[in-house]
């Protein structure tokens, strides 16, 4: 309806992604300040089925295309989709994943539409005042934080980085409403062919997606030194990351960086060994829900930002740590 | 093969410090360089005119300095470069940064290809290429890794999260591209001479472009950036004290207590 | 007057400073452990136009004046001081002399694939008797017919491993002293050419120094290198352009050892801060900033001497003379800001403070300078 928030429920292959419900849990709280409704726009063939997981995860409304022309994630149509949703029941604020799906068609969609799109946000926040949509998104390599606003032209829109926003805990006695959006595609669109999908082994890590990280930076010193950190991790059945300095020095691959250029996580323990924190660093860690830190400087950066602190050397506390664990087996 | 390569000069944002006090950069003595995207948007087109021949024209809009980045262009082996230059573009956002240059392409007329880096450094918007595409009424691939051209057709392979999908366009169209698809080569002595010596850049303002006054600069952008900070530290911790084992085993408690542990 | 670098000379230093650092700085430890010639470098620094910064475009040069020249020696010695000379012995010593002596088809024979990278250059003057008084050569060449036969042997030609093509200095007239000394230009491939072993040195340890000999090596007359007996002058004037590459290749050298100490200084700790804190350290790194600066100044204005076609022999010593001093003092504090751990191989500043001292001995030795400036003072 006129003045809801949608969000766009990414789906590929006929697989609703994760960062959809994402999208929903911020989407959620986005339009209970409005005091409005929460739609969310799919896309695609044979997908109608998706909608109860969306409606589990706080959607009021499906907005559904489905035609077999888009069964594949194509640009030209899917902004035909999007765009006939959006100008049919005109949202007041609409936000997408910021996937190399979402960043191929947000854009495509606010320049057919003319309004203004926010990239990569960390935040959204409805303004208090004027009830406008506030943006939040790191910029200059994650340097320096910017709050954007598109004040006239409607509807407001963001794409919004993966593993920041919290899924609501899902429901799934809720239900809504589809809306089985009439959608057909026209020959311009079809200027792209789709050929193939080719899914690549992932022999690399989740950062994203673990409960537990254990990450060293400078301080650690060596590549031997993030033994003692592999080794922590290992005991609390998490992950190993590192911070820039630690994957420019070739002590750990490039796949474990955490920061605005390495991944953004948003584990439930956050153990930061010898880093001192940079905005950088922080850009990719602040989702964590408990944050320790560990550094032989009483006033590194990342102290300001822990729950826990230790000053001291790495080297010691993260064996004592380890040793501790295993003996509580 | 006739190719437009969009480009940006940015700064080098390795060397960007901030004013924790204010919420604002420190821009002075930070080297201006070529946004590294379009490094490699500009290499693919070299290579791309290796094989089919043709013509690469570099476009870029920014300020008069940003004459260096089409210069150094120019010395990897471009054959020509225009500046799209005007205090009218002051405050573009995404938006009307697309509008404007697609006009600007429309003023150069004939090309078969137009080839951006994904995203800028400064920004990460990532949303410049396709707006432009749109703005363009043009077909777009995003995040291309691998790019053959066949005829009046580009057989591209995009990059996704986990793996790649291989997509058929019809030609002209818009591609981005990441750093995977190629190794940008360096500008040769001899190319930065006739760079600066031999060539000229073209320059365009916002009367050449036929352009809506309405839809261009500050007042054509419908963002607008409220305002920007330094993202401030908030969390009140707890120090934990003694030795090493005892503070290893003082914060096993704590972390036992918040439940983070298995 | 004006300090500051052309917009063309900027994107030089720009594109030879990333070309330094991701192509050249990855290998400089590992050639100079092995006093490995760093043969897989020639052909990147050939693509770039770094052979043949100079020469004219026709023969396949880049056409830049020499302050360019000099930006590009010092951020390739900055990054591996060895891949430095080897830059600026084909650059200064090869193909200036070819440019400046040679005839039409001497150019288009030699100049071009020296300019173009496609084969080395190496210049053959120091003779195991003949080391700064140069004028005391042995090798003598005798005219036969439409040929030279020459006879001798050279010692520390830089480069010599690897080049292809030489510029040597031998007797045509033996009674004639220093008016009876020739330049030629031989081919490695030449009958009664050999290279003899390679010097292991203190420094620059990858740039192929070796001996040459020459038995019975035929040498056609057409390739005499200007006029016979005129060799010296030849020597001496391409040794002033020599200098100024030298003096940039010090420049380099100091400024990596400062960046690495001010990098240094602001990690280790001592006494509970950064080391950086101290003013010992920290009086130490200001007058490196102050010694570079200044060499750096007068590397570039001998070099702005030079392209202004006017002499350059003293700016040049001078330049030498001062940037290869502070680049063995600099590279010496540098091991001292580092403490015991800028004695060990692991840390850059010892390799630099290794390299420093040839800066000092080649091309003319700090003596040597101090001749060549007094002289002038004293005419």
């Amino acid at each position: 309806m006129t003045g809801d928030v949608f969000i766009y429920a990414e789906q590929r292959e006929g697989t609703i992604q994760k960062v959809a419900f994402e999208l929903l849990g911020s989407g959620r709280k986005l339009a209970d300040d409005l005091g409005v409704k929460l739609g969310a726009i799919l896309i695609g063939s044979g997908v109608e089925s998706m909608a109860q997981d969306l409606f589990a995860h706080g959607a009021d409304t499906v907005y559904l295309a489905d035609a077999p022309e888009v069964e594949h994630f194509l640009t030209l149509p899917y902004t035909r989709a999007a765009c006939k949703i959006i100008e049919e029941y005109k949202p007041e604020i609409v936000v997408f994943p910021a996937t190399h799906i979402g960043r191929d068609l947000a854009p495509r969609v606010a320049q057919r539409l003319y309004t203004g799109l926010t990239a990569d946000c960390t935040g959204l926040d409805i303004d208090p005042e004027s009830k406008l949509l506030v943006s939040t998104r790191p910029t200059f390599g994650g340097s320096l934080m910017a709050q954007i606003m598109c004040p006239e032209k409607r509807p407001q829109m963001s794409t919004c980085r993966p593993g920041v926003m919290k899924p609501i805990e899902p429901d799934t006695s809720r239900t809504g409403e589809v809306v089985k959006v009439d959608f057909e595609s026209v020959d311009a669109d079809m200027m792209v062919k789709f050929l193939e999908v080719v899914k690549e082994a992932r022999k690399t890590v989740n950062l994203e997606e673990a409960k537990i990280i254990v990450a060293g930076g400078r301080g650690v010193g060596s590549e031997n030194g993030f033994e003692n950190i592999r080794q922590l991790a290992e005991v609390l059945g998490g992950e190993v990351g590192g911070s820039r300095v630690a994957v420019d020095n070739g002590w750990i691959a490039q796949d474990h960086q955490v920061g605005q250029t390495g991944k953004t996580v948003s584990p439930e323990l956050y153990i930061a060994c010898g880093i001192s924190g940079s905005v950088q660093h922080r850009a990719g860690m602040m989702g964590s829900t408990v944050i320790v830190a560990i550094n032989k400087d009483p006033t590194a950066t990342i102290f300001k930002v822990a729950d826990y602190g230790i000053v001291g050397d790495l080297h010691d506390i993260v064996p004592a740590m380890t040793q501790a664990l295993k003996d509580m087996d | 093969m006739d190719i437009i390569v969009c480009i940006k000069q940015v700064p080098d944002t390795n060397d960007v410090r901030i004013d924790e006090k204010k919420g604002t950069l420190i821009r002075e003595g930070v080297p201006s360089i070529i946004n590294p995207d379009d490094k490699h948007a500009i290499e693919e087109a070299l290579r791309i005119r290796e094989k089919e021949g043709g013509k690469i024209t570099i476009l870029t809009m920014g300020p008069p300095q940003a004459d260096d980045a089409l210069r150094e262009s120019l010395a990897m082996g471009a054959d020509e470069a225009i500046l799209l230059s005007d205090r009218a573009f002051a405050g573009s956002d995404t938006w009307a940064t697309a509008y404007s240059i697609a006009r600007a392409v429309n003023a150069i007329g004939k090309f078969d290809l137009i080839i951006c880096g994904r995203q800028a450094i400064d920004g990460d918007t990532a949303q410049v290429g396709p707006q432009l595409a749109e703005s363009l009424e043009l077909p777009q691939v995003t995040y291309a890794r691998k790019v053959e051209i066949s005829g009046d057709k580009a057989v591209i392979e995009r990059a996704l999260e986990d793996g790649h999908e291989t997509l058929e366009t019809s030609l002209p169209a818009v591609i981005t591209v990441i750093g995977d698809l190629n190794e940008p080569r360096y500008p040769t002595i001899k190319g930065i001479v006739t760079a600066y010596r031999d060539k000229e850049v073209g320059k365009m303002t916002a009367a050449d472009l036929n352009a809506d006054e309405a839809k261009i600069g500050l007042k054509g952008s419908p963002t607008q950036v409220k305002k920007t900070f330094v993202m401030v530290p908030k969390r009140e911790g707890e120090l934990i004290e003694g030795t090493a084992k005892e503070a290893a085993g003082t914060l096993i408690e704590r972390l036992q207590d918040k439940n983070v542990l298995r | 007057m004006d300090f500051q670098l052309t917009k063309e000379q900027r994107l030089v230093q720009q594109t030879v400073r990333d070309f330094a650092e991701k192509e050249v700085a990855p290998l400089a430890q590992e050639i100079d452990q092995e006093g490995r010639f760093p043969r897989e470098t020639v052909p990147k620094l050939a693509k770039l136009g770094l052979l043949g910064m100079m020469t004219d475009p026709k023969y396949g040069g880049g056409g830049v004046d020499s302050v360019s020249y000099t930006i590009a020696v010092e951020e390739v010695s900055k990054a591996c001081a060895t891949t430095g000379v080897l830059m600026s012995v084909n650059n200064s010593l090869v193909c200036h002399p070819l440019e400046k002596f040679g005839t039409e088809s001497q150019k288009e024979q030699y100049l071009g694939p020296v300019a173009r990278g496609e084969r080395l250059g190496a210049f053959g003057l120091t003779e195991p008797g003949a080391g700064t008084d140069a004028g005391s050569q042995r090798s003598v060449a005798v005219k036969e017919g439409d040929e030279y036969i020459i006879n001798g042997s050279k010692v520390f030609i830089s480069n010599a491993e690897a080049a292809e093509t030489f510029v040597i200095f031998v007797l045509t007239d033996p009674t004639a002293g220093a008016r009876g000394i020739s330049a030629f230009i031989v081919e490695r491939e030449f009958p009664g050419f050999s290279v003899g072993k390679v010097e292991d040195k203190m420094g620059i340890r990858g740039n192929g120094a070796a001996e040459l000999f020459f038995e019975d090596m035929a040498v056609p007359a057409d390739n005499l290198l200007g006029q016979e007996g005129k060799g010296f002058k030849i020597a001496m004037g391409t040794l002033d352009g020599g200098r100024i590459g030298i003096a940039s290749q010090a420049v380099g050298i100091a400024q990596a050892a400062m960046e690495e100490s001010v990098k240094y200084s602001q990690e280790r700790e001592q006494f509970g801060k950064a080391i950086s804190k101290f003013q010992a350290i920290q009086w130490m790194l200001a007058d490196m900033a102050t010694e570079i600066a200044a060499s750096r100044h007068l590397v570039r204005k001998a070099a702005y001497i030079k392209d202004s076609g006017k002499p350059y022999s003293v700016a040049a010593a001078m330049a030498k003379l001062m940037a290869s001093d502070v680049a063995v003092r600099v590279t010496r504090d540098a091991i001292q800001v580092h403490g015991g751990y800028g004695y060990i191989k692991d840390y850059t500043v010892e390799r630099l403070y290794r390299d420093a001292k040839i800066t000092e001995l080649y091309e003319g030795t700090s003596e040597v300078q101090r001749m060549v400036i007094a002289g002038s003072l004293l005419r």
